[in-house]
């Protein structure tokens, strides 16, 4: 199988104050197609930072990120932004759903950026929103919803689009063990038969054993 | 489900604090379009006073008379058209808060002065012909239920004595910048009357009103009429209506100036709470922006967004202050005595420059926070904690 992720020799430092932070030191990781993935580390240790560069939301400042044979680190702003919209489904730990519309229109938002008819979006909504169990809470604000709920809204909304990789930044760090299996069982169903590709940042062990895959960061190196 | 459902949703996610935000630029639009009405409806006045018309007074004082038998000899200078006598005759009518000019005045030239006073020719002839007749502006007539051959009486106190008119005529302004609450009677009812009771004050006018053929002579005519009773007993001062007018005002017209200045500082004072208001807002929102730009939403929707928010609010407000200014203005005129601003009315100008300072204000409104919004990094944008 062939890689579907390469990420080769990234650096990545931020700015705090007056001095640079190293954070990622001379990277390189190559995914494939079909994987899942867990990044496992040390809070600290750069794990969210390697996936803001594969998912496009960030810029290394060297090295290059091929992700389906696209170098996302040469992209602009715009194309970057355009190429996410595409390719990219988000995950995150604190669900990120905008808290005035509902499950529907959440799991919709994506959908807004593209050529679909009303009809057909609302096909997709409902088939992602079916997807994920909650096809009977299509209506309910986030408030409404638990923490696990929330959380499967939000893969709706990362899959409606079908996306070619999904990104997830600790989905279960905010979960109790229930609603944390749930998530991961989702995870892996979404791997195993719609054949997504998944990179997850996770400090859970049992979390992590579903992945195939799993590479320690320490101190901004892959180990 | 659209973006624009969206903004409307974020404008109302706060009820209170929007609901308070539209309120204070209601009622701001509400205090600047009273401020502005006075401020317009002072300089409708002077601006409705003619330029090719003279006022001639004694020097020292308005409050002085000046001889009636003047009139005939301004009448003769190069270039005057026509030259009327007025007087101040006040008293009461009713009683002492019915305030509207009352003056005697010559029946035979007034109207030829005063053309923006439209009067038919049969009341005019009327008029002229019965000595204790009067004509009143249709707002007066209108406010007092008054029609032809109505009695009106007047409690003399400059002039002394019961005075009875018999209304002959109801003019009409010629538009709504012109007076409509003045009330003529003939000079020579009031002085019959002074000759026979204190002969001492008759034959005596408060000012004359001259119509000169060429507005651009009005100098030159002004320095002759002028220069005709220099070192008489009664030494005059002529100016044009329009410099008359201001200069009677001055006092007034200081305090009309900082009204003027004061409605821009309100519409400073709505921007800064929208701005607050906006900054807040996206303040709050830094997290859901960052989401927003990770699905791909751009620039151009960030900004449709945010300032179409800040539209939504001020444009609401601004809505909402606008028909609430109506009855307040309204109330306004009603509240004042009549006669104080004869005119008192919104003029379309209030209104959009009140339209023009809401806009603006939305827009303006969602500057900071739109750039605040659009160069947040989105990794930054995650990382915020508000
Ligand atoms: N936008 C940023 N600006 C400045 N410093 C940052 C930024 N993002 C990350 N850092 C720093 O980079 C380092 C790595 O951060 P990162 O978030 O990648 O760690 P992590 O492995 O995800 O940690 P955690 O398990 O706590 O989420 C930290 O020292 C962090 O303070
Ligand atoms: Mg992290």
């Amino acid at each position: 199988m062939a890689a579907i992720i390469k990420v080769k020799d990234i650096n990545k430092s931020y700015q705090r104050d007056n001095f640079e932070v190293p954070v990622l030191n001379n990277i390189s990781l190559d995914v494939e197609e079909g994987e899942f993935l867990a990044l496992m580390g040390p809070s600290g240790s750069g794990k969210t930072t390697l996936l803001n560069l594969i998912a496009g939301i960030d810029k290394p400042d060297k090295g290059s990120i091929l992700v389906a044979d696209t170098d996302i680190a040469k992209l602009s702003e715009s194309e970057l932004a355009k190429w996410r919209s595409h390719n990219v489904g988000f995950v995150f730990q604190f669900y990120n759903l905008i808290p005035v519309l509902t499950a529907f229109e959440n799991v919709e938002l994506p959908l807004l950026l593209t050529n679909l008819s009303k009809k057909e979006r609302r096909e997709h909504v409902v088939a992602a929103l079916t997807l994920v169990g909650l096809e009977d809470r299509m209506s309910h604000y986030p408030k409404q919803l638990s923490g696990g709920q929330e959380q499967r809204v939000a893969i709706a909304r990362a899959i409606v689009t079908d996306p070619v990789i999904i990104v997830a930044d600790e989905p279960t760090g905010d979960l109790d063990k229930k609603s944390a299996d749930d998530i991961l069982l989702l995870l892996e169903r979404l791997n195993s038969e719609y054949k997504k590709t998944i990179v997850m940042v996770t400090h859970d062990p049992n979390a992590a054993s579903k992945a195939h895959v799993q590479r320690h960061l320490d101190k901004g190196d892959l180990v | 489900m659209k973006v624009l459902k969206l903004m409307f949703k974020n404008a109302f996610r706060h009820k209170l604090r929007t609901s308070l935000t539209i309120v204070g630029i209601a009622i701001a639009v509400i205090a600047f379009s009273l401020l502005r009405t006075v401020v317009t409806v002072y300089n409708a006045g002077v601006d409705a006073s003619s330029a090719d018309r003279l006022i001639t007074r004694h020097a020292v004082s308005f409050i002085f008379p000046l001889p009636y038998s003047y009139k005939d000899k301004i009448q003769q200078i190069d270039g005057v058209e026509l030259a009327t006598p007025l007087n101040w005759f006040q008293g009461v009518y009713i009683d002492k808060d019915q305030f509207f000019a009352r003056l005697a005045v010559d029946p035979e030239t007034v109207f030829k002065v005063y053309p923006e006073f439209i009067l038919s020719k049969e009341e005019l002839d009327n008029f002229k012909k019965e000595r204790n007749s009067c004509v009143i502006g249709i707002d007066i007539a209108k406010q007092y239920n008054l029609k032809i051959g109505d009695i009106m009486t007047i409690d003399g106190d400059i002039y002394p004595g019961r005075w009875d008119f018999v209304v002959r005529g109801i003019y009409k302004p010629k538009d709504k910048t012109i007076d409509g609450t003045q009330m003529f009677f003939q000079y020579d009812y009031l002085n019959e009357r002074l000759e026979a009771e204190s002969p001492m004050r008759a034959n005596e006018i408060g000012w004359f009103a001259i119509k000169i053929k060429d507005p651009n002579r009005s100098a030159e005519i002004s320095a002759k009429v002028d220069k005709l009773f220099k070192n008489s007993s009664a030494e005059t001062k002529t100016e044009t209506e329009r410099a008359f007018q201001q200069g009677f005002l001055s006092a007034v017209s200081a305090i009309i100036t900082a009204l003027n200045y004061l409605s821009f500082i309100i519409i400073g004072i709505i921007l800064l709470v929208l701005a607050n208001t906006m900054i807040m807002a996206a303040r709050e929102r830094t997290r859901e922006y960052a989401v927003m730009k990770t699905l791909g939403f751009s620039a151009k929707h960030l900004v449709g967004l945010i300032m179409g928010e800040s539209l939504v609010i001020s444009v609401l407000g601004g809505g909402l202050g606008l028909l609430l200014s109506f009855p307040v203005v309204d109330g306004f005129g009603q509240a004042i005595p009549k006669g104080m601003f004869p005119i008192f009315y919104i003029e379309p100008i209030t209104i959009i420059l009140a339209v023009t300072a809401a806009l603006s204000i939305g827009v303006i409104s969602s500057i900071f926070p739109l750039i605040k919004a659009l160069s947040t990094k989105i990794v930054d944008g995650f990382r915020f904690v508000g």
